[in-house]
């Protein structure tokens, strides 16, 4: 190679070392790139459909259970059941009252959910399932209104849920939750030898028998 | 030695017939990796052995047009994703697994990465897509995916875990694989824009402190995230593995949280909104909150723990000779980078420092190995996974006493394969 090949070859070098040391610097906090354009309001109120447990940002709109329980049998039933029993592995919607601390909690909005806000949201957003925001806002109130009613959260069937009461529906389950505590389950210390530890083999998945391609039989699901 | 013409030599289609078999063996037992190894051991066909010379040796192979997208060996196609029809109402709505037990090295193939939709995976020409972010900002935005690849790229592998892995275990030993166990986990390069950048284009307003999520897909799933995460880490991916997302993965963009649960990482993401507080979404209270034994529930559990598994034996791969065996296994914290994995044979008296394969990188799959002599009696195997935090994975008996068992989510404990006499491995349970 001779002297001026090199000599070139190190100013490409040079080169590539400063052309990457300012591309770096590019990318400093708050910098502003000409790309994407504003949104209008149009556009906003069209995707911007969620609602927050005060009620606030809540779609306008307003229902009864009575004329959600219409709309509930027509759209809902044939997967939730008529009482929102839930069919096959469909979810339940009703009842489970004083399960939560049991070996077998049912968990539904009467008995679980914190907020009616997340029930208007979740129905107007993604419910029926496959025709996903096919709702009016009134008819997510009035299912939200049934579904309250259903699980004796509202005792009157006439009373007109809206974007203006959402927020202030109790929940029964509102105080069931706390914030994340872990890390838990810690061990005092590491053991690496002799550990007093349980190894009798006390249940086993070939005995349960319910891997795919074993059968058909059901297990625990985590729905 | 008859006259064959690849590639429909008679060799060939022998071979076929045996992948053939394999496949079948594969979707009729349980045990898949025994099937398939079987298979494999008894049906070499001797004239392609020495001192002859194979088919292979002698005939053209497939021409370089033949595959302009490649795929694995047709002697692979066990490794496949699989699901549990029995865990839910619908497979929109539901999950498939990983076949961890059947990869190598901490990357998973794009095509073999587990999927987990609320409403099916839809398919968008890009073209289409548009992206939102609106709330407390100075100006809210649209983007195109167009915008989205024009801005600077970081490129970082880290898993993605369900929050439900290994949820089905709660209670008990009830699924015989590890692809079933913990298989809702994949790990790959993601490439895409810190989310911070692009948040930087809006303006977050002083009061701006939670962000809203939200997929483009018929859940439109909304999950709130603290402005800290979004800053941090969080990235708007476009690529996996070098490519383009695929369709069940949110082509063409999907949010990264690095180390946290698989539920937050919205895929098609159509929106981003800031608030100041956060929204109790149904995904964050309905779901992924984890009921504890006293009936109440714990919320925001966003890190995924430290956790390992070892799989290979395993029950789909089963200890098949005496004398010296490969243990492998996988390890992550959603914490950060795995420290030490420890490996026991008897189900947890005694451990030994396992060998972590480099690189072993932050909020990443890392892979472990070590050995074991069987001399054909019962082995217990457990792996043991400790963080840079000091977090040691717990066994079922400590989270149990903490959590009972009806959390669902958040399954890291310790798992146990049992190795019986005649070289097969359960899924058992210790007490």
């Amino acid at each position: 190679m001779s002297v001026s090949a090199k000599t070139l070859l190190a100013g490409v070098a040079g080169a590539t070392l400063l052309a990457a040391g300012a591309i770096a610097a590019d990318l400093k906090p708050g910098k502003s790139y000409d790309l994407g354009r504003a949104a209008t309001p149009e556009e906003i109120a069209g995707w911007d459909i969620d609602v927050l447990p005060d009620g606030s940002n809540a779609l306008e709109g307003e229902g009864t259970a009575l004329e959600g329980e219409e709309i509930f049998m027509a759209q809902c039933a044939v997967c939730h059941g008529e009482f929102g029993e839930g069919v096959d592995r469909y979810p339940v919607l009703f009842g489970g009252e004083d399960t939560l601390a049991s070996h077998d909690p049912v968990k539904t909005p009467g008995s679980y959910w914190p907020y009616a806000s997340t029930l208007v949201d979740y129905i107007y957003r993604a419910m029926p399932f496959g025709q996903a925001q096919t709702l009016t806002p009134d008819e997510a109130y009035a299912l939200t209104a049934y579904l309250l009613y259903i699980n004796f959260v509202l005792d009157d069937d006439t009373l007109v849920l809206s974007h203006e009461n959402i927020g202030e529906v109790e929940m029964p389950n509102r105080d069931g939750f706390i914030p994340d505590d872990r890390p838990d389950a810690q061990p005092e210390t590491v053991c690496m030898s002799d550990c007093d530890v349980a190894t009798q083999v006390v249940g086993r998945a070939r005995i349960i028998d319910v891997t795919p391609d074993d059968d058909e039989t059901a297990g625990i699901s985590i729905e | 030695m008859q006259r064959p013409s690849a590639p429909s030599s008679s060799g060939r289609r022998r071979f076929l017939k045996a992948g053939a078999g394999m496949a079948a063996g594969a979707a009729a037992g349980a045990v898949m990796g025994r099937t398939g190894a079987a298979a494999a051991a008894a049906e070499a066909d001797p004239t392609t052995l020495p001192p002859n010379v194979p088919w292979w040796g002698q005939y053209l192979g497939d021409g370089v047009a033949a595959h302009p997208y490649g795929m694995p060996s047709e002697f692979e196609a066990h490794v496949v994703r699989r699901n549990v029809p029995w865990l839910t109402a619908t497979t929109e709505s539901s999950v498939n697994f990983t076949p961890i037990h059947e990869l190598h090295g901490f990357v998973t193939p794009n095509g073999l990465c587990f999927e987990r939709h609320h409403a099916g995976a839809p398919s968008l020409n890009p073209a289409d897509f548009r992206f939102m972010i609106n709330g407390l900002v100075d100006t809210p935005k649209i983007f195109t995916l167009e915008d989205i690849l024009r801005f600077p790229p970081v490129s970082r592998f880290h898993f993605l875990e369900c929050a439900a892995n290994s949820g089905m275990e709660w209670r008990g030993a009830q699924l015989n694989g590890v692809q079933y166990t913990h298989g809702m986990i994949h790990c790959v390069q993601y490439t895409g824009v810190p989310l911070k950048v692009v948040l930087d284009q809006v303006g977050v307003k002083p009061n701006g402190t939670w962000l809203m999520a939200e997929g483009g897909d018929a859940s439109g799933m909304n999950r709130s995230i603290p402005l800290e995460k979004a800053m941090d880490d969080a990235i708007l991916a476009y690529a996996m593995n070098g490519e383009m997302l695929r369709p069940e993965n949110g082509y063409p963009l999907r949010l990264v949280l690095p180390g946290w649960e698989g539920n937050m990482w919205v895929k098609w993401i159509r929106r981003i909104e800031v608030g100041d507080q956060p929204w109790f979404a149904r995904e964050e209270t309905s779901k992924y909150t984890d009921l504890l034994a006293n009936g109440k529930a714990r919320y925001f559990t966003w890190e995924m723990d430290a956790k390992s598994v070892i799989t290979g034996p395993c029950p789909e791969k089963p200890v098949l000779r005496k004398g010296v065996n490969q243990i492998k296994g996988l390890a992550w914290s959603g914490r950060g980078k795995i420290k030490e994995v420890h490996v026991s044979t008897d189900g947890g008296r005694n451990w030994m420092q396992a060998r972590l394969a480099t690189p072993v990188l932050d909020k990443c799959l890392t892979c472990f190995n070590a050995e074991f002599d069987w001399d054909g009696g019962e082995v217990l195997l457990q792996s043991r996974a400790v963080d840079e935090t000091g977090y040691v994975q717990p066994t079922m008996q400590a989270l149990q006493e903490v959590r009972g068992v009806n959390s669902i989510y958040h399954n890291n404990s310790i798992q146990t394969w049992l190795v019986n006499k005649s070289g097969e491995v359960e899924n058992v349970r210790l007490g």
